[in-house]
């Protein structure tokens, strides 16, 4: 029988039943920006950024399972502009400054908006509180970065079987929580060898007394633009991300 | 034989609002290629210049965030003359290191730096007529006036610099791909 394809783009990229658009992309080693996204986890679909045009409609890539013959465009000026404009909604909701951030150039939020050639946040800046938890002797969590991919979320609940962290409140108010009664990481059992320590794909959850271990200028995405680490990204597994442990 | 057609130079004025003078390093750091941007810019309000006030402009360069009244006024008057305004730099692209004090208190903050800190004996909060005002947030500058084009980088390296300005000079729409792009 025939290999059952969609169109990506006007090329053909074959899938196995059950893939979505992502995976079918990912598995040809081509790029769908995205944030929430990671091949280990259950796809949810939150940050929008992998939106793509399936059939006329915009549909997440990641959650929208392929089917033979789908007609899906990715790479448009159309997609891309509306992909910017939620990474600068993403920039000017938290507090990301880079120069100061321990992730820089190993971060996929920065990594996208190189990509995408966003040159300015557009918006006004929230300028959040968002006040720091280093209560955990390994490791600091710096909510100020928090994007809400709720990746720690699920590799702490499916894949560590601790649940320390969830998401919080509504709407603009909805935060990263940790589950303790005094809300500190240190009160809970996370542990910097859990997954849920790995797969922050921005700078929040980071190692205490480890900065500039590889210098700025020299990290995964100042030496190759991510839509070029297709492979890497498709070949990811809860514990090879950004920390580079 | 036609006489070759001679470009006007463009002015170029550029200013550091709350920077820290690193972005206009970087601008000097595009060396020798420094003769080549005089041959076809002549320099107007800088500190490379010592001009205290813009004249009309082709491009304004902004380093810096607005953190007090006087960098208001200074933006303003680079809006009023230049043609091209341009934010240069993490602070002034997102208001930077000065805006990571948004958080806190600008009363509690002065107070503590010049009143209760451990080694202060007899301090007074600095009052002089002179001195601008500080505002209550620093911002960046495109929510003070309208940008027509942003650099990021703290700083853009001096090639990136150079190419956003060529590219401009030369009458091409400024492109910084990668590497040149980056946020740090």
């Amino acid at each position: 029988m025939k290999q059952a394809s969609i169109l990506l783009d006007g090329l053909p990229v074959p899938f196995d039943a059950g893939q979505t658009i992502m995976d079918a992309a990912l598995a040809a080693g081509i790029f769908i920006p995205h944030l929430c996204h990671h091949p280990a986890f259950k796809p949810q679909g939150s940050c929008k950024l992998c939106t793509v045009k399936a059939n006329g409609r915009y549909v997440s890539a990641c959650t929208l399972p392929a089917r033979d013959g789908m007609e899906v465009e990715n790479n448009t000026p159309d997609l891309n502009d509306k992909r910017r404009t939620l990474l600068q909604m993403l920039f000017v909701e938290g507090n990301h400054f880079c120069p100061s951030c321990e992730q820089s150039g190993n971060c996929m939020l920065q990594a996208l908006a190189y990509e995408l050639e966003m040159l300015s946040p557009h918006f006004d800046q929230f300028y959040p509180n968002r006040p720091v938890d280093a209560s955990h002797p390994e490791v600091l969590l710096d909510f100020n970065r928090c994007i809400l991919c709720e990746l720690c979320v699920r590799a702490s609940r499916d894949v560590d079987g601790k649940s320390v962290f969830s998401l919080s409140g509504r709407g603009i108010n909805k935060h990263l929580i940790v589950n303790a009664e005094s809300g500190r990481l240190a009160d809970t059992d996370f542990d910097w060898a859990d997954k849920a320590a790995q797969v922050c794909p921005v700078g929040v959850i980071l190692k205490k007394r480890r900065g500039f271990a590889v210098p700025i200028g020299k990290r995964r995405y100042d030496i190759e633009p991510i839509a070029r680490q297709v492979e890497s990204l498709a070949a990811r597994r809860a514990d090879d991300m950004g920390h580079g442990d | 034989m036609d006489a070759p057609i001679t470009q006007r130079k463009l002015r170029l004025a550029t200013a550091s609002l709350a920077g820290c003078f690193g972005c206009h390093m970087s601008l000097l750091d595009i060396d020798e290629r420094l003769f080549e941007l005089v041959e076809r810019v002549d320099f107007d309000r800088s500190p490379l210049t010592d001009i205290k006030h813009c004249g009309p402009c082709d491009i304004g360069l902004i380093e810096g965030g607005i953190c007090n009244a006087e960098n208001v006024h200074v933006l303003r008057e680079f809006r009023r003359h230049c043609k091209v305004l341009i934010a240069v730099g993490a602070c002034a692209v997102n208001g930077g290191l000065p805006a990571q004090r948004n958080h806190l208190d600008l009363g509690l903050c002065l107070q503590e730096i010049y009143l209760t800190a451990p080694d202060i004996v007899g301090g007074q909060i600095p009052n002089d007529p002179e001195l601008p005002l500080p505002l209550d947030k620093v911002h960046p500058i495109h929510e003070i006036v309208r940008i027509d084009y942003f650099i990021p980088g703290c700083p853009p390296s001096g090639d990136a610099l150079w190419k956003f300005l060529t590219d401009l000079l030369d009458g091409r729409t400024p492109r910084l791909g990668h590497p040149l792009l980056h946020f740090d």
